[in-house]
C-alpha cells in the first residue's frame, strides 16, 4: 500500500533524487565511531542539530500557555511549570537544551576548528557555521527575559546597556531591541518575543539548510 | 545533470521517466577504508546514540527543575543582576579596570568584537594548506588562548558569585502567602517600621529582608528583636511607644500562627 502510494507520487514528481540526496550516501571510515571511537568528535554537528529539534519542538509546546505580556508573563510560566501536566517537564527541556545547545555548538566548532576542517573549499561553510553560533547567542539572550523573573529583567538591562555602549549607534539599537531608550518594560518584552520566536528561528532554519546543503556538496572533510 | 538523446520524460513535464532515471549510477564518495552505507546501517546506529543522548538528557531534566525567580520588579534596586552561564566571560570581562567605565568601549565592542570577528574570518585569516594543528601554531596557539580566557573569566564569575543568597530570590523559596489583616491596629506600626524590609504580607523582600511567615518566637521575642535587632538586622529599626510596639507583637504573632491553637481562621479574623 504504501509503496504503491510512493510509486504513485514518484511517477508524477520524481521524487527517488530527493530521498537519494538526503539518504543515500556513504559514510567514510574516518568518521564513524563504530570503527575508529575518536570519531565521536564527529558526532557534535549532529547532535547540536538533535537538540535545536528538541528546542524547537519544546519551545512549540511552551508557546500554548506562555503569554507575552508583562502582567502575565510570569504567572503564565509559573502556572505552566506548577500546575500543568508535565509543564515542569516540557520547560524544563527547553531550559536545559538552551545550555546543552551551547556546550554542543561550542564542541563542534572546537572539532571543525582544531581539524582544520574549515579550509578550503569549506571556508563558507564555517562562516554560516558562525552565523549560526551568533544566531544560537541570540537566541539564548532573548530567551533568558521570557520568563520576567528578577534575573531575566536585570540581565537584560545589563544586556542592553552594553548595546547602547557602541559608538554613534548604541541608542538606536538599544531602541530598535527595547522598544524604548529608557525603559525595560511592555515592549522590551514583545520585541524580544517576536525576536525569540520568528526572527532567529527563521534565520537559524535558512542558516542550517545552506549549512547541510554546503556539507552534502562538498562532503565531510577528509582525515587528517 | 543528465541531458541530450535518449532521456524519456513523463507525460510533458521535465519529470525524467522512472526506467531511464533508474540507470543513473549511484554517487559515492570516494573514500579509502571501510565505508558504511548511510541508510540504514549508519542510521540505525545514529538513531540509537540518539536515543542514549536523549534519555540522559530526558534524565538531567527530571532531576534539576528550571530555576524561576520571583517575578520582576523594576524598582528592586538591591538585585545583582546575573545573565546565564554561557554569556558569563563577556560578563566578568567588564569587571576589568580597562574594559569598564570610561574604557567599556573596550570590554564590550574592541574586544569581543576582535575575538569574534576573528573567529568568523577564521578561514581567511589561516590560508594555508596545513591542517593539523601542529603545523598552524599561530592559529591553534590563538584558539587555545582564547579558549582558556573563555574558561578562566567563567569560572572566576561563577566564584565571585554568591550561589547561597542567590538562591533567595527563586519563587521555590518564596514565602507562603498569609492573610493579612490591614485593619489590625498593629498592621499600621508594622507598615512604618517593618515593611519595608519585611515585606507587605511578611513575604520578605530579598536580599534586604528575610520572610517572616515561619518564625515561632512568642511575642516577647518579637518585641526584643525589634527593638535590638538580630543578626544583620540592627538595633533601633523599632521607632514608637511600648504601646504601638505591643499592637506590633500581637499582630506580627497572630497573623503567623493564624488558624493555630484551635481558632478557625475566620474566627481569629473576627476577634481580632
Ligand atoms: C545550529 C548549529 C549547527 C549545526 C546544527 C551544525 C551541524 C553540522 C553537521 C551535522 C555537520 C557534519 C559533520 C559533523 O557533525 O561534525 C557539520 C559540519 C560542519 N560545520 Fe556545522 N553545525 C552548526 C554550527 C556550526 C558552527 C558554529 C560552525 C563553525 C564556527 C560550523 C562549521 C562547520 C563546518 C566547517 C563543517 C564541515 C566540516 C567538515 O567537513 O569536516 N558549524 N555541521
Amino acid at each position: 500500500m504504501i509503496s504503491k502510494i510512493y510509486d504513485w507520487i514518484d511517477e508524477r514528481l520524481d521524487i527517488t533524487p530527493m530521498w537519494r540526496d538526503i539518504a543515500d550516501h556513504e559514510v567514510p571510515e574516518h568518521v564513524n565511531p563504530a570503527h575508529h571511537f575518536s570519531a565521536f568528535v564527529y558526532c557534535f554537528g549532529g547532535l547540536t542539530f538533535f537538540v535545536v529539534v528538541i528546542q524547537v519542538l519544546s519551545g512549540m509546546f511552551l508557546t500554548m500557555y506562555y503569554v507575552p505580556d508583562i502582567e502575565n508573563a510570569f504567572q503564565s510560566v509559573k502556572y505552566l511549570q506548577s500546575q500543568v501536566a508535565h509543564g515542569q517537564l516540557v520547560r524544563g527541556m527547553h531550559h536545559w537544551g538552551a545550555s546543552v545547545v551551547i556546550v554542543m555548538i561550542f564542541l563542534h566548532t572546537l572539532r571543525v576548528f582544531f581539524q582544520g576542517a574549515y579550509k578550503k573549499p569549506r571556508e563558507l561553510n564555517w562562516v554560516v557555521g558562525v552565523l549560526l553560533f551568533f544566531c544560537i547567542l541570540g537566541l539564548g539572550f532573548t530567551g533568558y527575559l521570557l520568563p520576567w523573573d528578577n534575573k531575566a529583567f536585570f540581565a537584560t538591562q545589563v544586556g542592553l546597556e552594553i548595546a547602547e555602549s557602541i559608538p554613534f549607534i548604541g541608542t538606536e539599537i538599544k531602541t530598535l531591541l527595547a522598544g524604548d531608550p529608557e525603559i525595560v518594560g511592555a515592549q522590551t518584552l514583545t520585541r524580544f518575543f517576536a525576536i525569540h520566536v520568528f526572527f532567529l528561528p527563521a534565520a537559524l532554519f535558512v542558516l542550517m539548510a545552506i549549512h547541510f546543503i554546503m556539507i552534502r556538496r562538498q562532503g565531510i572533510s577528509g582525515p587528517l | 545533470m543528465r541531458r541530450g538523446k535518449g532521456l524519456k520524460f513523463v507525460g510533458d513535464s521535465r519529470v525524467i521517466d522512472k526506467e531511464t532515471r533508474d540507470k543513473i549510477p549511484k554517487d559515492y564518495s570516494e573514500y579509502p577504508g571501510r565505508t558504511e552505507a548511510f541508510w540504514p546501517n549508519f542510521l540505525l546506529k545514529e538513531w540509537l546514540v540518539g536515543s542514549v543522548f536523549l534519555i540522559g538528557f530526558l534524565c538531567l531534566v527530571a532531576a534539576a527543575p528550571s530555576p524561576l525567580e520571583q517575578q520582576a520588579d523594576p524598582n528592586n534596586a538591591a538585585y545583582i543582576p546575573l545573565p546565564d552561564w554561557y554569556f558569563l566571560f563577556l560578563y566578568e570581562l567588564l569587571k576589568y579596570n580597562y574594559a569598564s567605565n570610561d574604557y567599556i568601549v573596550i570590554g564590550t565592542m574592541v574586544i569581543p568584537g576582535l575575538a569574534f570577528g576573528a573567529l568568523l574570518l577564521a578561514p581567511f585569516l589561516d590560508k594555508g594548506p596545513e591542517r593539523r594543528l601542529t603545523r598552524r601554531p599561530i592559529a591553534s596557539s590563538l584558539m587555545l588562548l582564547a579558549v582558556a580566557s573563555v574558561i578562566w573569566l567563567t569560572y572566576e564569575s561563577v566564584a565571585s558569585t554568591d550561589w547561597e543568597a542567590r538562591a533567595e530570590y527563586s519563587v521555590t523559596n518564596e514565602a507562603p502567602q498569609l492573610e493579612v489583616d490591614t485593619s489590625d491596629p498593629g498592621y499600621e506600626v508594622y507598615q512604618a517600621n517593618c515593611l519595608s524590609c519585611h515585606g507587605d504580607a511578611l513575604q520578605g523582600n530579598a536580599p534586604v529582608g528575610p520572610p517572616l511567615v515561619e518564625i515561632t518566637y512568642e511575642p516577647e521575642a518579637i518585641k526584643e528583636i525589634a527593638i535590638n535587632g538580630i543578626g544583620e538586622m540592627p538595633a533601633g529599626l523599632f521607632q514608637g511607644t511600648d504601646e504601638e510596639l505591643d499592637l506590633l507583637a500581637e499582630f506580627i504573632y497572630s497573623t503567623v500562627n493564624q488558624g493555630e491553637g484551635g481558632a478557625s481562621e475566620t474566627g481569629d479574623d473576627t476577634e481580632e
